[in-house]
């Protein structure tokens, strides 16, 4: 909501300076978003009258005019305006005047001709935007006469950043009341006088909508002039709120909704047939709107009509064919009531937003429209001339909302403010609303003002207390209320434990958006139960995230091509998929909620990618690249943490695409897949434009966060023996395989099996490899000799011969 | 005996002259050995009358233990003086850097959720959790916006086929915990949030935090305790602060936050930083909750902005990127 300053002023006493007003509606919870002074400085500058015009002698594109601007002798003025002639009235900048932009206004030599001042725009006088040419002032403004005298000024647009709750506010007058409240003042209401009837052109209207359009009003005024021009005044006050004037009769009937709060319509009267049917549209109707657009119409629709064809998309904006054009003599002016809810979402649906839906959506006093209509007429009639027909009336009361009675309990004032406040400020406040209010034992009864739709129950009310009275004197306390003890679980790890062990690892967190694009999708194969959005922002934007790899792969490739060679990154992120089952929902007191389709699975998940050098560039290691086992690394690591290690395997088998097949690893936890591991596939990696050393590893995130909890065992009593062993075994037997064998063959007495050396080549027969293996054995009762440690070498080794094909090594 | 004395003599100064350990060694072999000078005169004993033996002997053992102090101590400074050799070997830069110290980091916007998240768990809050993608009734109508609510306008919604949503805000946590349960309740919900806008200062995902404290007292008065001490914790720092009346359809009354802001260029200006009021009965009723004898407060704040406000950030689009020279900044 736009609005002059000045026009505020008019409707109501403010006894405060423009910076007073502005913070007291913000702090009252109109927020003013935007405060624009205009025509601030303008002394110097007049109203004046171009009376001639010539060729500058030196430059095409300058006239040296002579000028009446009230002072006897006319002045030379050299003008560059495109829109310069002779007739036309225009501000002057006389010599010594200060521009708001600055400009200091001194008799000066313009190519060679004196000038004596400056004509100038809109812009350069601050007070519009417009800089196309010279401000031209109507034809009747007296010559000589200061300019901010003329136009009002100086004045302030004013933008409220208005919440849904207050339509109210969206016309002066509502604002107006709202303002007298805060600064203790009076509405300058003023009686609406009606519009003297001097015709009897009438049209009859039905109502055919039921509860959704209770009330509606017209008027035929016969007979305008079609040529009237929209007074300085009017269109000053439209331009102030950001409206353009367009015609008398469109500019009339904005004015009023600005001032009032009330859209209204004009129809040029002669382009209706019959009477003005106000009803439903029918499935398929479509009306050419004003902005020449096509409206698809259906029964949600309201819809004006005359007995033939659709004039109106009732609320949202009026029709092509019956609106007033340049040729209009006779207008039908409505101004209804339309119920919220039939014109919420009507305008979006159309793909339109305009004033009339803003309003009509939110709510506008169903008692306004025969004021408004009165004062259109008023207007109108002055403005354009014309006889005004009776008004013509259409209603439904019992339809009509009706002003809710609330009652306020005392008590619960303070409850829920925290704070007393005092009987007589909470009924000055109500009665300044425009309430009225009747005094109870516990409390207030209040009746709130037909045009307060958001005042329906206790709490509404308490609100406008603490408002108008003022969030600042609200006290301060610090909560009170039980505690309950926030219990982390021990069994759980907390997410923020993992991202900073990783961090401690060196990779860096990463935040992506959690939708992807179809192709990059195709690429990696993910094509199974995704789940699209159905109004992406965009292709790439356009389904959630099946896994976090994706969009991780991007960001390293995003920072490879800015010379960053080592990347680690990680993420956590719920990933998703269709196809799930019903989600749990807890009964809900008093209604259930749709639950049409299995909702989509969400899965907390964690992801990191790697490539380049497997430790930083460094003087005292060995440059190597990351591979395989360094991401296993990661693994181990993160599964370490929760104390569980034998619940985790890794597998060669069932690797998604993606995954290089032969460095790929599926993750199990307890049997059950939770994520994969290796390297890329080849095939991907040159897709994506990655080099080849690109490791991922992708797990479901709980499993991961849980933790065991401890079960202290005694400390062994007796030492542990060590013994090494090198073996070599077919190249395809792995490392599980034999850690299998030797831990079946040894049972309770193998404490650990740790393998120090993995060599393939010279010395090893072609297509075997030696492992070379310590084997620390404990026995809980006694120490160890060495026959019992020989006789378990000969028994690991002995299994290895069997089960892996092992040969052991001198 | 004169011979003795004098080879002794001698002795003691071949000790001071020896300058390695070895050569000491030698020494001390040639004086104390098997047949070393001294052990030979001590063999020599046994050939004297008993009343000789007993003052030469004396004499020998004299001479002895001399000796074998003298090579004790020159033994002493050749040690010392090669452990000083050694040590003034073995000299490290030790301003090359370490092995393997490379560390990365956590992302600043859970820097600052994590943040946010311990104040209110000091202040005994849960966190609570829900689902990303949502139904109309959790997301919307369960916090009294009616269908087509011009309120809902304000929430730029991402639909799925199936009438589904992404959350517009982490408010349906609040309706989640609170639904079959009672109160004492004080939750905080940070996570994802969406709305399908995107240019410099909208991310089309971004992050919230929801806070509902219900009980048996709670007023407005709390609330404004609790966000401005929150505040204060936050940002280690006093901040001018207004509560702003604003309006939310799940809170009545409701109110904006602003803090006084000062900017890089020396001008201050009102910086709104979060979102709340008391918990709207409606909303209380529609989770089973009597809002009679119930009432309570909810908050909601973008993480984003906190996240830019603390660290300095001036492009929401950063958090985004994955730009390592921007995430290393934050380790």
């Amino acid at each position: 909501m736009k609005f002059s300053e000045n026009w505020l002023r008019e409707l109501v006493e403010i006894d405060a300076d423009r910076a007073v007003l502005a913070h007291a509606l913000t702090m009252a919870g109109l927020e003013v978003e935007e405060l624009t002074p205009l025509g601030e400085g303008l002394d110097g500058v007049v109203v004046a009258e171009i009376i001639g015009a010539e060729k500058h002698p030196e430059a095409d594109r300058l006239q040296v005019c002579k000028v009446d601007a009230g002072q006897g002798e006319p002045l030379q003025i050299v003008c560059g305006a495109p829109n310069a002639r002779v007739g036309i009235k225009v501000p002057l900048a006389t010599v010594g005047a200060t521009l708001p932009g600055g400009i200091n206004i001194k008799a000066a030599k313009l190519r060679g001709v004196e000038s004596f001042g400056m004509l100038c725009s809109a812009k350069e006088l601050g007070i519009d935007a417009d800089a196309s040419g010279l401000l031209e002032l109507p034809a009747d403004a007296p010559v000589g006469q200061p300019l901010a005298a003329y136009l009002g000024l100086p004045d302030a647009s004013i933008e409220l950043k208005l919440t849904p709750n207050r339509p109210d506010c969206l016309g002066l007058f509502g604002l107006a009341h709202d303002v007298a409240a805060l600064f203790g003042s009076h509405v300058k209401t003023g009686e609406q006088v009606a519009a003297p009837v001097s015709s009897e052109a009438r049209r009859g209207i039905r109502l055919e909508a039921g509860v959704d359009a209770p009330r509606y009003l017209g008027r035929i005024v016969e007979g305008i002039d079609p040529k009237a021009r929209t007074p300085l005044w009017l269109a000053e006050r439209l331009r102030r709120a950001g409206l353009r004037p367009i015609s008398a009769v469109v500019d009339i009937t904005n004015y009023v909704m600005l001032e009032l709060g009330q859209p209204l319509h004009a129809f040029d009267n002669t382009k209706l047939n019959g009477d003005i049917v106000v009803r439903h549209a029918r499935a398929g109707e479509t009306l050419k709107l004003l902005d020449g657009s096509e409206a698809k119409l259906d029964e949600g629709f309201l819809l004006i009509a005359d007995e033939q064809n659709g004039l109106a998309v009732a609320g949202v904006m009026g029709g092509f064919d019956s609106r007033v054009t340049d040729d209009t003599h006779d207008v039908f002016l409505e101004a209804a009531h339309f119920a919220p809810a039939a014109i919420m979402g009507r305008a979006r649906k159309l793909g339109m937003h305009t004033d009339a839906s803003h309003r009509f959506e939110r709510g506008v006093d169903p008692a306004l429209p025969r004021r408004a209509l009165e004062r259109a007429t008023e207007l109108l009639l002055s403005i354009a001339g014309g006889k005004a027909g009776p008004v013509l009336v259409a209603e439904n009361l019992a339809d009509l909302p009706k002003p809710a009675t609330v009652t306020l309990r005392r008590a619960r004032l303070k409850r829920v403010l925290g704070v007393d406040v005092a009987d007589a400020e909470v009924a000055r406040i109500f009665t300044a609303l425009g309430m009225q209010v009747v005094p109870q034992a516990d409390g207030w009864q209040v009746t709130a003002p037909s045009s307060r739709f958001d005042i329906e129950r206790e709490e509404d009310l308490i609100e406008e207390v603490a408002r108008i009275h003022g969030y600042d004197n609200i006290p301060t306390h610090t909560p009170a209320g039980a505690l309950t003890l926030a219990v982390e679980p021990e069994g759980r790890l907390n997410e923020l434990a993992v991202r900073e062990q990783l961090a401690a690892r060196g990779y860096y967190e990463a935040v992506n958006l959690a939708f992807v694009g179809n192709d990059l999708l195709q690429r990696w194969g993910m094509t199974e139960q995704l789940v699209p959005l159905a109004n992406p922002l965009s292709a790439d934007l356009a389904v959630m995230r099946p896994s976090l790899l994706p969009g991780l792969i991007v960001a390293l490739s995003h920072n490879r091509a800015r010379q960053q060679e080592r990347v680690r990154l990680f993420e956590l992120g719920r990933v998703f998929g269709s196809g799930g089952s019903l989600r749990e929902e807890p009964a809900i007191h008093g209604r259930t909620p749709q639950q049409a389709a299995p909702a989509p699975v969400e899965t907390p998940s964690l992801a990191l990618v790697a490539c380049g050098t497997a430790h930083a560039e460094q003087w005292g290691e060995v440059a190597r690249t990351l591979d395989f086992h360094d991401l296993k690394g990661d693994l181990d690591a993160l599964i370490a943490w929760g104390g569980e290690p034998q619940r985790w395997a890794v597998h060669a088998d069932d690797l998604p695409a993606w995954l290089h097949p032969g460095r790929g690893a599926r993750v199990t936890r307890d049997g059950v897949t939770v994520g994969y591991l290796g390297a890329l596939h080849p095939q991907l990696a040159k897709a994506l434009d990655l080099g080849a050393d690109v490791h991922v590893l992708e797990l479901e995130l709980e499993p991961v966060l849980g933790r065991r909890l401890p079960k202290a065992q005694p400390v062994p009593r007796f030492p542990s023996v060590r013994r090494d062993i090198a073996v070599d075994v077919p190249e395809e037997v792995s490392w599980s395989q034999i850690e299998q064998a030797v831990r079946q063959a040894l049972g309770g007495q193998l404490k650990e099996l740790r393998l120090f050396d993995r060599y393939s080549g010279k010395g090893v027969e072609a297509g075997r490899k030696s492992l070379a293996m310590g084997l620390i054995l404990q026995d809980a009762s006694r120490t160890l000799t060495d026959d019992d440690a020989d006789r378990n070498i000969r028994e690991a080794v002995a299994a290895l011969e069997t089960a892996c094909k092992a040969r052991l090594r001198g | 005996m004169d011979d003795l004395d004098s080879r002794a003599a001698q002795a003691l100064a071949d000790i001071e002259k020896a300058d390695t350990l070895d050569a000491l060694d030698a020494l001390r072999v040639g004086l104390l050995g098997k047949s070393g000078i001294v052990t030979a005169a001590l063999k020599a004993l046994g050939a004297l009358s008993p009343d000789e033996r007993k003052a030469r002997g004396a004499e020998v053992n004299r001479v002895k233990d001399r000796l074998a102090d003298a090579l004790a101590a020159r033994k002493q400074v050749l040690e010392q003086a090669e452990l000083d050799r050694r040590l003034a070997s073995e000299k490290l830069d030790i301003t090359l850097p370490g092995r393997d110290g490379e560390r990365g980091g956590i992302h600043p916007i859970t820097r600052a959720l994590e943040r946010i998240s311990a104040i209110f768990s000091r202040l005994g809050y849960q966190r609570a959790d829900g689902p990303e993608i949502e139904d109309d009734w959790h997301n919307f109508e369960a916090l009294n916006f009616p269908p087509h609510h011009p309120a809902r306008a304000m929430h730029d919604t991402f639909y799925f086929g199936d009438g589904r949503l992404l959350r517009t805000h982490t408010s349906p946590v609040q309706v989640r915990s609170m639904q079959g349960r009672q109160p004492p309740i004080r939750i905080i919900a940070p996570g994802k949030v969406y709305r399908s806008d995107s240019d410099q200062t909208h991310s089309p995902m971004f992050h919230q935090i929801e806070g509902l404290l219900v009980d048996e007292t709670s007023s407005f008065a709390d609330l404004k305790g609790t966000l401005a001490e929150f505040i204060r914790a936050f940002f280690e720092r006093d901040f001018d602060m207004r509560f702003r009346p604003s309006y939310f359809p799940f809170t009545e009354p409701s109110a904006e936050v602003d803090i006084r802001w000062d900017a890089e260029d020396g001008s201050t200006r009102w910086l709104e930083v979060l979102g709340c009021g008391m918990v709207h009965p409606n909303v209380l009723k529609n989770c089973g909750i009597d809002p009679e004898r119930y009432t309570g407060f909810a908050f909601g704040l973008g993480v984003e902005r906190f996240a830019m406000l603390r660290y300095g950030v001036s492009d929401l689009r950063a958090f985004f990127e994955n730009d390592l020279r921007f995430l290393k900044q934050f380790a």
